[in-house]
């Protein structure tokens, strides 16, 4: 068994060039992100503890704010549908797909459906489903999975794109990323004028008026909706706020913890199909609200991670991501938040990533950068009792049974204190114990100086 | 699912101690930039900041339209007396029907603005005055004709004024993407430039469609 964390080995084996660029690219996220912030709000922080009360508000009244969001949408002429896991959600989109025969669909950018891997179920049944976000597109024509909630492709550099680009036949190499977009364009619009359906997410949804609000930079929500006649919205049951006038809170934060700006380029507001006149736009509109495991968490003591609006800023500032990527978290969701959210969407499956909470110094910078002030670090710690609790020990964690027998026996400690410094005296990193090998390779023992402190505390003069 | 399930589920889960619904004022949701003393020459300002291209008479525009080489588009019927003309005066192809299976031949499209907002250098487009959703879409410059009694001074207002408006859409500069290295390129799926033609709304009255 290996003596290290799954997130430490991926860690050590990513290409540098590769930690480079997530670096590189959290730390301007992240010094954006407090100019934007700064700048603009002398007291940024009580608006993030507002939006926070705001969603904690709604999430405690979820049954009451989901109903009348639901009302809404049927009363503007729109089909809701509920899904209680990835499975139900994928087969209802697949129906209302196949009712309309509809085979061709383009999607804009959302987590949840990457959470219930919509795109290979459709594919698999013969619907061709592209994604239009040019981050998500490079994703879907390697093969790969987004690293960042924000950034899907950080991990990748513009000579990997174009190789993509000249493989899909998309034209010849050229790695400037103005060609790159320019082609990704010319790409798209034909496939969204040809589609049939568009797929999207949501931000948020106000329980008042039913609208969904759609954020993107690229436009290609806005595109995914304007020629075709049929538009589905797949949406978590926590995205719902109480009223419209709470955007104002939610949409200053969210494009200004996400990419620095005061405002996300196309932010939209839809409460149904289009308007009878304009002749752009679907005719009919569905919404699946999303359960897959968040009523359970909601009834946990780690409800307040419902509260995410997913703006990557704790991806940014964690020093674990920074130096292992979002891919070294095996889940849709990486960094913080998804240390958190991963083990708890496993349901069942907690085991297989209940080593994630332990990625984690509890540094608490996700906690201060978060525009819904959840407080991850808290959370961690209580998945990492919860692990222990259900007798998971993940690899690198040192048995701490010989630790407890010295801690708690003064005579004890204090003999091995003293006997301890010989350990000053062995050429430790020749020593062929591996356990002891592997834990060195990461990390400098300091000189050893027990006991020392009481020896001060002995011949201290008294005051 | 049966969404009486769903709802049933989420009574169970609720905590025993609700947080109370927070009362707010608007005041803190303002920035720096969110109480104009004049609502027009502030959204000038700050669609400035983020790349726009703010006019109020043909010239410069159609100055942008040539240097730029975009010389063929669209202009809603109903702008035709006020842009559309001047523009075609000015040897600039301009068509007031927009034809989808042409989509890609427009360079330019001019629709109307249902408002827009000063903090941010919003524009706000409704379905209900866009003529073709695809025509403010789709062409590399879009040209949105907002009168100026319809900025709002501050996000919290323009959210006041929704109205009901099925589809609404705020757009804050030009379409967007720092997908490759962060590097940031404009126009992806959108448009590369976008201009605000700031017009009274009594000027764009009496169409004057062309003869064809
Ligand atoms: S946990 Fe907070 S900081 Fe992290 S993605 Fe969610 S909202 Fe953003």
């Amino acid at each position: 068994m290996s003596a290290r964390q799954p997130i430490d080995q991926f860690a050590a084996g990513l290409p540098g060039d590769r930690r480079s660029s997530v670096l590189g690219s959290c730390q301007a996220a992240t010094s954006k992100r407090v100019t934007a912030l700064a700048d603009d709000f002398p007291h940024a922080d009580e608006l993030r503890r507002l939006a926070a009360r705001i969603k904690q508000h709604t999430l405690d009244h979820l049954d009451r704010y989901l109903a009348a969001a639901t009302d809404r949408l049927e009363e503007q002429g729109v089909q809701v549908h509920f899904a209680d896991g990835a499975g139900e959600a994928r087969s209802t989109i697949h129906r209302i797909l196949a009712d309309r025969d509809a085979r061709r669909v383009v999607k804009a950018k959302s987590m949840v459906t990457e959470e219930i891997h919509l795109n290979e179920y459709l594919i698999e049944r013969g619907i061709e489903c592209l994604e239009t976000d040019l981050g998500e597109f490079i994703i879907q024509i390697d093969g790969d999975v987004p690293s960042h909630i924000i950034r899907p492709i950080t991990h990748k550099n513009r000579r990997e794109i174009a190789q993509s680009f000249e493989r899909e036949g998309l034209g010849a190499y050229n790695d400037d990323p103005e060609v790159i977009t320019r082609r990704a364009r010319v790409h798209l619009r034909d496939h969204y004028m040809r589609s049939q359906a568009g797929i999207t997410g949501a931000n948020f949804v106000s329980a008042e008026s039913g609208r969904i609000v759609l954020v993107t930079n690229e436009g290609n929500s806005r595109f995914s909706m304007a020629p075709n006649p049929l538009h589905i919205a797949v949406v978590g049951i926590e995205k719902i706020i109480p009223r419209d006038r709470d955007l104002g809170v939610f949409l200053n934060l969210l494009a200004r913890s996400a990419t620095g700006q005061r405002l996300t380029v196309y932010t939209e507001f839809l409460r149904g199909p289009k308007a009878p006149r304009q002749p752009s736009g679907p005719e009919e509109m569905h919404v699946v609200f999303l359960d897959n495991g968040r009523s359970r968490i909601l009834a946990s003591d780690c409800r307040e991670i419902l509260r995410c609006i997913r703006c990557g800023a704790c991806q940014n500032v964690c020093p674990v991501y920074r130096q292992a990527s979002g891919h070294a978290y095996r889940s849709t969701y990486g960094g913080p938040i998804g240390a958190v959210l991963s083990p708890l969407l496993a349901g069942d499956d907690f085991a297989s990533y209940a080593d994630l909470p332990k990625a984690s110094s509890l540094c608490g910078a996700c906690r201060e950068v978060c525009p819904v002030d959840i407080p991850i670090p808290d959370m961690l710690l209580k998945l990492r009792h919860q692990a222990h609790d259900a007798g998971l020990r993940s690899p690198g964690s040192p048995p701490m049974a010989p630790f407890a027998e010295l801690a708690t026996r003064p005579m004890v400690w204090r003999g091995a204190m003293s006997l301890s410094r010989a350990a000053n005296l062995l050429p430790t990193r020749m020593l062929p114990v591996p356990a002891l090998q592997s834990w060195l390779q990461l990390r400098t023992l300091p000189r050893w100086r027990g006991g020392e402190f009481r020896q001060w505390m002995a011949q201290r003069a008294p005051s | 699912m049966n969404r009486e399930i769903l709802f049933q589920r989420l009574r169970q889960s609720l905590p025993a101690e609700p947080e109370p619904y927070p009362e707010y004022d608007d005041g803190l949701l303002l920035s720096r930039t969110g109480r104009p003393e004049n609502a027009e020459s502030a959204f000038r300002l700050q669609f400035a900041a983020i790349n726009g291209h703010a006019f109020d008479s043909p010239l410069p525009l159609i100055a942008l339209l040539r240097g730029t080489g975009n010389t063929r588009g669209y202009c809603d019927p109903d702008l035709f007396s006020l842009l559309g003309r001047p523009l075609a005066d000015a040897g600039l192809d301009v068509s007031t029907t927009f034809d989808r299976s042409r989509y890609d031949d427009y360079q330019f499209g001019i629709t109307r603005a249902t408002g827009a907002i000063a903090e941010t250098g919003t524009l706000v487009l409704s379905d209900e005055v866009t003529s073709d959703r695809l025509a403010a879409l789709a062409p590399w410059v879009h040209i949105a004709v907002v009168d100026p009694a319809t900025i709002a001074p501050s996000v919290p207002e323009a959210i006041r004024r929704f109205g009901d408006s099925v589809h609404l859409i705020w757009v804050t500069g030009p379409s967007r993407t720092a997908d490759v290295e962060g590097i940031l390129i404009e126009g992806v799926h959108g448009p590369g430039v976008q201009v605000a033609y700031l017009s009274s709304a009594s000027s764009w009255t009496a169409p004057n469609l062309p003869s064809s």
